[in-house]
């Protein structure tokens, strides 16, 4: 009898396996497979000049050691942060405030619908078209610069992409505008799954609303908090589409608002597996390690 | 038990459905290559086995960038019929055409990809002929993938009336012809009338020479319209082919990167002119570059050859400057050249003859090339006939306000020296002007901008140094 039980067991191990089966093939034919391509495809020479193969030869770390001694990693890491800074806390504050807004109880907004549905429009259209848009509203003959210079703020156009702020704080601008509508959705859904009596508790405690937001709401939010801040975080390493069209690939001015991925892609036009695939796992250990900190930042405040 | 067997019957609908979906993608996948590889093996072989010559391919692949080409055989050659808008038919051949536009570097990347499988591609797959500029021709001609024209059945008495300069760029290093073009692309400054009498109360072309003869009196104009509240030209970038053209130097010189005292005078004197005032640093095709084209842009000349104001200036557009016929044309400084299409044929074609016609009538045919020009407005490649054109008094351009401008073309096309071209001249004209762009700016100082080329550069051609 118990020697039936065992075998059962190991036969529903079975069907475990069966079940994650499909999870697994997916995953390493089309994740772990070029992953383990990429560093192999680092430790090698191999581009093409013109029609011309060149290598692949092995070097080793070279690829790895050109990365580091040309300081452009730095820059272009430093470039990638600030844009994704100066759009990012905008866009925390913001959906903080909004969702605060559309969940409150006491507040009742009318038709929170229509503007829940405005907010998230933005994201809907695609990065590039949005880019080419902002890339037509700015030029120099564009209608802001028009605007501008009718009203008297500018005495001629401005050449909002030509200057190292205004061009990152565009950038920044845009991603603002295409995700905060995104994350006051996903603040929203956590406020909401907050206990109303607490809420309740503290009013009849006589808690103002600022305190019931700091004291309750936002303790409460921090897992969805953290999710928010670890997806963004990884996209924002990831920036490329926006100041990609809009700066034509140059990443002008001086490469100010060149990002990593941008730089990545800089490798491709000439086949650089090698410098591409060493780019590539760089920004890997990057990101690994960025979420491997949040994650550990969370788990020490919570216990 | 009951359980077993549903979780069974779940799991297996799961490997079943994963199985039939790869399965179904590859059986699709390897299924759909593999009929027309056997047949054009079978055609091939019986291309060889009977007289190659009258028994070629059935599908003609043309790879180009835009509907130029396409639109001259629709118009010019004979026998041609249209079917839609990527293909056509002659005889009993079909053309089919993959247009890729240049942007981003798109056109190139599809071809040298396709190019580097040529030779395992099926007969009907296979390149028969794909169009190169004048930037990047050497990328080409200078590899086995594009075919010399001899070996072709053209000869050097069929190509005698094409302009010198337009076989130069196509040849290889060994000598070999390997592309041919219609169309021949001098340059010159075309200046707005209006301006030009505001300014100084003339628009003859002969007293604007004398205004723009040299770099430095074209300075003095630029002065002279700036205080009038006109801009030179719409953008530094317009007088680069001017100066990039009459380079004494390679852009690569054993492996280095080398910079030619007349680009450096280029960035020079662009700089002077932009923290003047006298221009603006937008980048070509912009919209802002593009405001020039109608009076309200003020804007004293542009810099290019006939395909330019025929095609890019607004001129079909209603109010415009050209479509008032408001331009006038002038030589401007240097003489110099921008763009051109050649023909290349791609080895390996399975349609020799029908290429080889092609060649031929598109760009060795005077009466159907003086069709061209009467019927596009274009400069063709063909020295009697420009010249006859030249002298024809009845030729004449609406939009240069009616003055025939063949005879500054012809003068122009016989003084372009291509002697110092390389494969590497699309990435660094391209880098060089935009890292210039910095400099002008004040975002940077000329050896900043400088820097900046080279690693941009450097990305592209990894193996070059400076």
């Amino acid at each position: 009898m118990s020697s039936k039980k065992a075998n059962n067991v190991v036969k529903y191990n079975k069907w475990g396996y069966i079940f994650l089966a499909p999870f697994v093939i997916v995953y390493v034919v089309f994740q772990l497979i070029p992953l383990v391509w990429t560093i192999w495809n680092s430790f090698f020479e191999n581009y093409r000049s013109g029609l011309v193969q060149i290598g692949p030869t092995f070097i080793g770390l070279e690829n790895y050691i050109t990365l580091f001694t040309n300081g452009d990693l730095i820059t272009y890491t430093q470039n990638t942060i600030i844009m994704w800074l100066l759009g990012f806390v905008p866009q925390i504050i913001v959906s903080l405030l909004l969702g605060a807004w559309f969940s409150d109880t006491r507040l009742r907004l009318k038709f929170s619908g229509f503007f829940k549905t405005v907010i998230y429009l933005p994201n809907l259209i695609m990065a590039s078209a949005f880019s080419m848009l902002f890339f037509t509203l700015f030029s120099d003959g564009g209608p802001i610069n028009s605007i501008l210079v009718q009203m008297g703020v500018f005495e001629e156009a401005y050449s909002f992409l030509s200057h190292t702020g205004s061009a990152r704080g565009l950038i920044a601008l845009m991603n603002f505008l295409m995700w905060f509508g995104n994350t006051t959705i996903l603040l929203m859904a956590g406020m909401m799954g907050i206990d109303t009596s607490l809420f309740e508790a503290a009013e009849v405690d006589g808690a103002t609303s600022t305190e019931v937001f700091f004291q309750i709401t936002l303790p409460l939010l921090k897992p969805i908090l953290i999710y928010v801040m670890i997806t963004s975080l990884i996209g924002g390493l990831q920036m490329f589409d926006v100041p990609q069209i809009l700066t034509n690939g140059t990443g002008d001015p001086m490469r100010s608002t060149m990002t990593l991925i941008m730089y990545l892609n800089k490798h491709l036009f000439s086949k650089n597996y090698g410098m591409a695939g060493a780019l590539s796992v760089l920004l890997f250990i990057i990101t690994g390690a960025l979420s491997l900190l949040v994650y550990k930042f969370s788990d020490n405040k919570e216990s | 038990m009951k359980k077993k067997v549903l979780s069974a019957l779940l799991a297996a609908t799961m490997v079943a459905g994963m199985l039939t979906g790869c399965g179904g993608g590859n059986t699709a996948s390897s299924s759909a290559p593999a009929p027309s590889s056997e047949a054009s093996k079978t055609e091939s072989s019986a291309a060889e086995s009977t007289a190659p010559a009258t028994e070629e391919g059935t599908v003609l692949n043309i790879y180009c960038w835009n509907e130029e080409f396409k639109s001259r055989l629709v118009e010019h050659y004979p026998g041609y019929e249209e079917i839609d808008g990527t293909t056509g038919k002659i005889g009993d051949v079909t053309v089919k055409y993959t247009i890729v536009p240049s942007d981003d570097n798109a056109y190139q990347n599809n071809l040298d990809s396709t190019l580097l499988k040529q030779a395992d591609a099926a007969a009907d797959d296979k390149i028969d002929i794909f169009l190169v500029e004048a930037d990047y021709a050497l990328k080409y001609v200078d590899t086995e993938y594009a075919m010399a024209v001899n070996d072709l059945g053209v000869t050097e008495a069929d190509v005698a009336n094409q302009y010198q300069y337009t076989k130069d760029v196509v040849t290889d290093g060994n000598g070999n012809l390997k592309g041919v073009s219609w169309q021949g692309c001098p340059g010159a400054l075309f200046y707005n009338r209006e301006i030009a009498k505001a300014v100084w109360g003339t628009d003859d072309a002969a007293e604007i020479q004398k205004k723009v003869a040299t770099w430095d009196d074209f300075k003095k104009a630029a002065a002279e319209l700036e205080a009038k509240g006109y801009y030179v030209t719409s953008s530094v970038m317009d007088t680069y082919r001017t100066y990039s053209n009459n380079v004494t130097s390679k852009w690569v010189v054993d492996g280095k990167i080398n910079i030619d005292p007349n680009i450096e005078k280029w960035a020079q004197d662009a700089k002077e002119m932009y923290d003047a005032g006298y221009t603006n640093a937008y980048e070509l095709w912009s919209d802002d570059w593009s405001k020039g084209f109608y009076p309200e842009g003020k804007v004293f000349c542009y810099f290019g050859p006939a395909w330019f104001i025929n095609f890019s200036m607004a001129a079909d557009k209603e109010g415009s400057v050209g479509y008032n016929g408001g331009w006038g044309i002038t030589e401007g400084p240097q003489g110099f050249y921008w763009g051109g299409t050649w023909i290349c044929a791609a080895t390996g074609t399975d349609n020799q003859t029908l290429v080889k016609d092609i060649m031929l009538q598109m760009t060795c045919n005077e009466e159907l090339m003086t069709g061209i020009v009467k019927a596009n407005d274009d400069f063709v490649n063909n020295k009697p006939a420009m010249e006859a054109m030249a002298a024809d008094a009845s030729y004449s351009s609406k939009i240069l306000g009616g003055v025939n401008p063949l005879p500054l073309y012809v003068a122009s096309a016989d003084s372009i020296d291509l002697s110092n071209m390389s494969i590497y001249d699309q990435a660094c004209n391209e880098e060089f002007q935009n890292a210039m762009k910095n400099y002008f700016e004040g975002n940077a100082t000329y050896e900043q901008a400088l820097e900046l080329f080279y690693k941009a550069v450097q990305e592209k051609h990894p193996e070059l140094t400076y």
